[in-house]
């Protein structure tokens, strides 16, 4: 008995030493993948947002334009969502237990475009002292529609969507110019590009992928990497129809 | 005193409430013109209220104006309920009670619709919700048309038969056709895609528009809207030109009934004057469509192509059931063209 009972704990210490020395190689050889998202060719105009009275006061310098193209100047795009697509089927990842969040500020949503982890939570905040509706609009089936009504400070409201979506609109019906986009996908490996167009896909474990990069008025575009390579994607403003 | 020739208020009460849903369409218009309908997540409480307690300090932004159309949905519930006790009461004619029943029926399944819409997220019961105003418009002016003195005192020519029945048919024709069309617009404006096709009269500068994916994608990248609508598909491509098709049809078909008006009726007759006006709005409905187009769909002027589809429906229904009331009269009393000599125009009992 007491024989067994040694035997069952060696064979416990023996199984946890394997797993962190595999964790431990795993850190070692994970990497990052990093890029660089262009613009090729001049964006349509941006607009400026039509905002009411109440909202106005919170712009005193003037009123926020639209985000369709985002960028630097310098033929960096941002708010690109950048994601592996493929070479991780058959994984399964643990579920973030620290929420991501989107604030409503300004009658303006921020981030504009962020990622989320399947079944990881979501947290809207109401940073303003008006009243808005969340209006999340997802087309996927199985990601639920929902529109909940939010007073001004109160507590934040909680998602979580079981499938992966790519981007899943978040909208306020009450100022119907304030919107979120929200890159749902089923591992940690994603990224937004920064206002300079770059983006960095931290911890990849070794082995090549397909990454796709998707701009919402860009479109999408993939290639192959390997983890700790670089990626870079340029798109094109086509041209108007 | 003649009853036929009496005032009945009741009439004029329908009339009245014809009135205020037309107001209500054009709030009603408003509201998906202003992508507001879902501004208010909850019903039939406002943001948890009871919504005639919602504090007007909070009718800010979307909420106002689907508030505002709660509000008024409301009180043209309680005059279709108004309404329907007062025919009770007063109507010596039980179909037209019946008329002022179904009203109610229609105004709560109405009101239903709206609800549900908010609370199912469902975009497609906004097209059923849309296309159910103008059948309840039409209903009350019914009821209020054939309380009137004219429907009570007409009489039955029966040298205008033949023209009163082919007009019937092409007025009849022409505002299933109108319906349509309400129908193919209501389509267009809950899908919030806002315009499809921003050109007229060309279609991105072509008779019909290309719908591969190729040209789609190059639509919705140049799409730069404050209202970021959903992009756009070849369905709703496909809808705009529908409707676009339908407007010269509805119009082709006005314009044949104004044409059968002015060679069977003398510039004085009612139907005429009805068919003259149904023509002008027609055009005018058609002119609104183009400004939608042209001014890229300003919640104002597309709310006024809404209210100007209500009133061409209105025009073509109550246009078919003079027709059908003349052409009904005349039948009970003989028709002059298989009688040998024709009847002298007598004063129906009403009916």
């Amino acid at each position: 008995m007491v024989l067994s009972k040694k035997l069952d704990m060696k064979l416990n210490r023996s199984a946890l030493i394997v797993a962190a020395l595999f964790a431990a190689v795993q850190a070692v050889s994970a990497a990052d993948i990093v890029g660089k998202i262009t613009l090729k060719g001049v964006p349509p105009v941006e607009k400026e947002l039509p905002l009411d009275a109440n909202c106005g006061k919170l712009h005193p310098a003037g009123k926020p334009k639209t985000r369709f193209f985002v960028s630097d100047g310098n033929g960096g795009l941002a708010d690109t969502f950048v994601y592996i697509k493929d070479g991780l089927t058959g994984k399964t990842f643990e579920v973030p237990a620290e929420a991501k969040v989107i604030d409503q500020k300004g009658c303006e949503y921020a981030p504009y475009v962020s990622g989320l982890q399947t079944k990881q939570k979501l947290s809207v905040k109401n940073s303003d002292d008006l009243l808005h509706n969340v209006h999340a609009t997802p087309i996927v089936a199985g990601n639920k529609e929902s529109n909940q009504a939010q007073l001004p400070k109160s507590k934040d409201l909680v998602y979580s969507y079981d499938n992966q979506e790519i981007l899943m609109r978040f909208k306020c019906d009450v100022h119907p110019w304030m919107f979120a986009y929200v890159g749902v996908v089923d591992h940690p490996y994603y990224s937004v590009s920064a206002k300079d167009g770059t983006f960095k896909i931290s911890n990849v474990p070794a082995g090549e992928y397909t990454i796709e990069a998707f701009h919402r008025k860009g479109g999408k575009l993939t290639q192959k990497v390997a983890a700790g390579a670089t990626a870079n994607f340029t798109f094109e403003v086509k041209e108007t129809p | 005193m003649d009853s036929s020739k009496q005032t009945n208020w009741a009439a004029r009460f329908a009339a009245m409430t014809v009135v205020c849903v037309l107001a209500l369409i054009g709030i009603g218009g408003l509201v998906t013109s202003k992508g507001a309908g879902m501004a208010v997540p909850d019903w039939p409480t406002t943001y948890g209220y009871n919504m005639f307690l919602f504090p007007i300090s909070q009718w800010h932004g979307g909420i106002f104006y689907e508030h505002t159309h709660r509000l008024a949905a409301t009180v043209i519930g309680y005059l279709t309920i108004i309404l329907a006790v007062w025919l009770c009461f007063s109507e010596p004619r039980r179909w037209v009670k019946i008329m002022g029943l179904a009203a109610v029926f229609l105004v709560a399944l109405q009101g239903l619709l709206g609800g549900l819409r908010v609370t199912l997220l469902k975009d497609v019961l906004g097209v059923f919700h849309a296309a159910l105003a103008q059948v309840f418009l039409c209903w009350i002016a019914c009821i209020a048309f054939v309380g009137s003195r004219w429907w009570k005192t007409i009489q039955a020519n029966p040298l205008e038969f033949e023209a009163s029945r082919s007009l019937k048919n092409s007025f009849f024709i022409a505002t299933t056709l109108v319906f349509t069309q309400l129908i193919l617009g209501a389509t267009m404006r809950h899908q919030h895609a806002g315009l499809a096709v921003p050109d007229f009269p060309l279609a991105y500068g072509k008779i019909w528009p290309p719908t591969d994916p190729v040209f789609v994608d190059k639509i919705n990248q140049s799409r730069i809207d404050v209202r970021d609508f959903k992009p756009i598909t070849p369905f709703h491509i496909n809808i705009h030109m529908a409707h676009r098709v339908g407007a010269f049809v509805v119009l082709a078909t006005v314009l044949l009934a104004w044409m059968k008006a002015r060679s069977g009726f003398s510039p004085s007759h009612p139907l005429r004057k009805l068919s003259n006006f149904w023509l002008g709005i027609v055009v005018i409905q058609a002119g609104f469509g183009m400004f939608t187009v042209w001014f890229n769909k300003p919640a104002d002027i597309a709310t006024i192509h809404v209210l100007a589809g209500a009133i061409c429906l209105l025009t073509g229904v109550l246009g078919s059931l003079a027709l059908a009331r003349l052409t009904h009269l005349a039948t009970i009393h003989g028709n002059p063209l298989t009688a040998a000599t024709p009847r002298v125009t007598q004063t129906t009992a009403i009916t």
